[in-house]
């Protein structure tokens, strides 16, 4: 099948021509320096692209236009923002914990970034391929709320501490549930290596697949996603109302920057990994048997698809934001505690049961559905 | 059995209230917004009549105005915004009569509570809807709302009009239960009191300096 504005054969050429005329050290140091570089570019333009985005619907559903004077429709509002946060000044704090301070927004930075490199773009654009994929990228996103414990408890400050203790709370909480719903998706698939749970998902999504099971598991795991990431009702650990900010109150300038970008790359981050895991990936929707629209489907590129399923991922997690008030703590330990722990569980034993007695799509009608 | 019956029905209810929730937001993402963009709409603005802007004195093309320098606007002003400065000239007849010198009215200090426009006796001052105010300097906002060279409209004399009052018949017998309506064309001796009175009580309506004053009120 053709497929013209794929990346796979620019990079094939390019690593060719690289093992052709260097030696392996230098072609190894050439192609991960290309990559950390692109990785990065992507996570800023990514970040750049979220916030705008995130602003302009924000402000439809608030009965409201964006930003729509810096350029045209105020597409050039959040370099104005980058410009602006870079240039300010970074307030220098007499009492607090100076090394655990300066090294709290790298800790979420990081750990952002790790996982972002795990996470399928495309068809030749997946950084990071383990055979452990799922467990990686649950561990690896872990390490951010190391960084928001230390903010909170080096900033000196009550408002932080209690912020803090309600996020790391809060994380630690949805983490499992989190955890869970991806587990439900390993058992369906077999695999944790993100490229074959996509590869088996070629004629039929993970949501449709385990039906009610998956649909569920896809349900919880958005839900435990944004109460992770501080993000829609669970943003009480940054309520400006209530915390003034909660755990990045004492920050400013870039260093304030660098919490921001982590929330909403963050974001990205959970819905990229809901559309992996449950609704197929890069790979575009192919029925078996309709030669003709596979071919169609066929030409959009791998990455369209992606960043079209992650969009309305990030589109349904903005329309939550917006559409609930805030939980209150207990209210969110109770959610999670006590309904999404035990759906959880259940739901795990029920996909278990599927799985067994092959009442999953793929098994049911394998010739519609399966892989060939 | 029935707490875990309350489990899921509490459960199946919060899910449907937060269904509900989300349509409401996605009808609200698709209604056509409101918001004026302010400085390219300049052409097709519309500021309602009755939006106070900017304290003026209609002068007429013979640069002649209506205030008398009674001062009532400067008794009114809650905050000492109008300043009348008035001066006593010899008319022809030998009498002394008080004419306004400079009538100075502060745009910094006004609250635009409308009084002075109210209890002018002559409607000699008015709000217009110039909204566009801002300025540079702050004197600049201290305003000299006569024209230079500008005097008083004499007031002609009218003719005196048919007095009939009407008052409905039945209004004397019956309770006032229905708001009565009187169409007056009142003698020229009940001018003075009567337009007071009935622009206090009237909201919307402002009456423009014309000769005669037929008015149907609703009280």
């Amino acid at each position: 099948m053709l497929q013209p504005l794929e990346f796979t054969n620019l990079l094939g050429w390019l690593d060719t021509t690289l093992r052709d005329n260097m030696p392996i050290f230098w072609v190894l140091l050439i192609e991960f320096v290309l990559v950390a570089v692109a990785l990065l570019a992507a996570y800023a333009f990514l970040a750049i692209i979220l916030i705008y985005v995130e602003r302009k619907i924000t402000a439809f559903f608030q009965a409201r236009f964006g930003p729509n004077r810096v350029g045209k429709y105020g597409i050039l509002q959040s370099f104005a923002d980058v410009i602006k946060i870079l240039l300010k000044e970074i307030i220098r704090i007499n009492n607090v914990d100076k090394f655990l301070f300066f090294a709290a927004p790298f800790f979420m930075i990081v750990a952002s970034m790790l996982t972002f490199g795990a996470i399928p773009f495309g068809k030749a654009l997946h950084a990071v391929d383990f055979n452990i994929g799922v467990l990686y990228v649950t561990a690896v996103s872990s390490l951010g709320i190391i960084g928001v414990l230390l903010a909170g408890w080096s900033s000196n400050n009550k408002y932080s501490m209690i912020g803090a203790m309600r996020s790391g709370a809060q994380f630690v909480s949805y983490e499992l549930s989190a955890g869970f719903a991806l587990m439900t998706i390993v058992v369906l698939s077999g695999t944790m290596q993100f490229s074959e749970i996509i590869a088996k998902q070629e004629f039929c999504w993970n949501i449709f697949n385990g039906h009610i099971s998956s649909l569920i598991a896809f349900f919880i795991y958005l839900i435990s996603g944004h109460a992770e990431t501080n993000r829609g009702p669970f943003d009480l650990p940054e309520a400006e109302s209530e915390l003034t900010a909660g755990y990045h109150t004492e920050y400013s300038g870039l260093q304030f920057g660098f919490f921001y970008l982590a929330e909403y790359l963050n974001m990205f981050i959970i819905a990229a990994i809901a559309t992996t895991v449950f609704l197929g990936g890069w790979m575009p929707i192919q029925i078996h048997g309709l030669d003709g629209f596979n071919q169609i489907m066929y030409y959009i590129p791998s990455y369209v698809w992606f960043f079209g399923k992650t969009g309305v991922l990030i589109f349904l997690s903005l329309w939550v934001r917006w559409s609930f008030p805030r939980l209150r703590i207990d209210q969110l330990l109770n959610l999670e505690w006590k309904y999404l722990l035990p759906i959880n569980l259940v739901n795990i034993v029920v996909m278990v049961i599927l799985v067994l007695t092959g009442l999953t799509l793929t098994d049911m009608f394998p010739f519609f559905f399966g892989v060939k | 059995m029935k707490s875990i019956l309350k489990y899921f029905s509490g459960l199946f209810r919060g899910i449907k209230s937060l269904l509900i929730g989300m349509s409401v937001t996605w009808k609200e993402l698709w209604t056509k917004k409101v918001t004026q963009q302010y400085p390219e709409n300049r052409a097709t603005l519309v500021i309602s009549d009755r939006f106070r802007c900017e304290l003026t004195m209609p002068h007429d093309d013979n640069n002649e105005h209506a205030c008398t320098a009674c001062g009532i606007c400067e008794m009114n002003c809650p905050n000492g915004t109008i300043q009348v400065i008035s001066e006593m000239i010899e008319t022809e007849d030998g009498k002394k009569k008080k004419i306004l010198g400079k009538y100075v009215w502060d745009l910094g200090m006004c609250t635009f509570c409308n009084l002075c426009v109210i209890t002018c006796p002559s409607d000699a001052i008015k709000f217009n809807n110039q909204f566009e105010n801002a300025v540079f300097t702050r004197s600049k906002l201290v305003q000299q709302l006569n024209h230079e060279g500008s005097k008083l409209r004499d007031k002609k004399k009218e003719p005196k009009p048919e007095a009939v009052i009407e008052v409905k018949e039945s209004s004397s017998v019956e309770p006032k239960t229905e708001p009565v309506i009187e169409v007056k064309v009142s003698k020229p001796a009940e001018i003075e009191i009567e337009p007071i009175i009935e622009v206090k009580t009237s909201t919307s309506v402002k009456e423009t300096t014309t000769d005669t004053k037929a008015k149907t009120t609703e009280k």
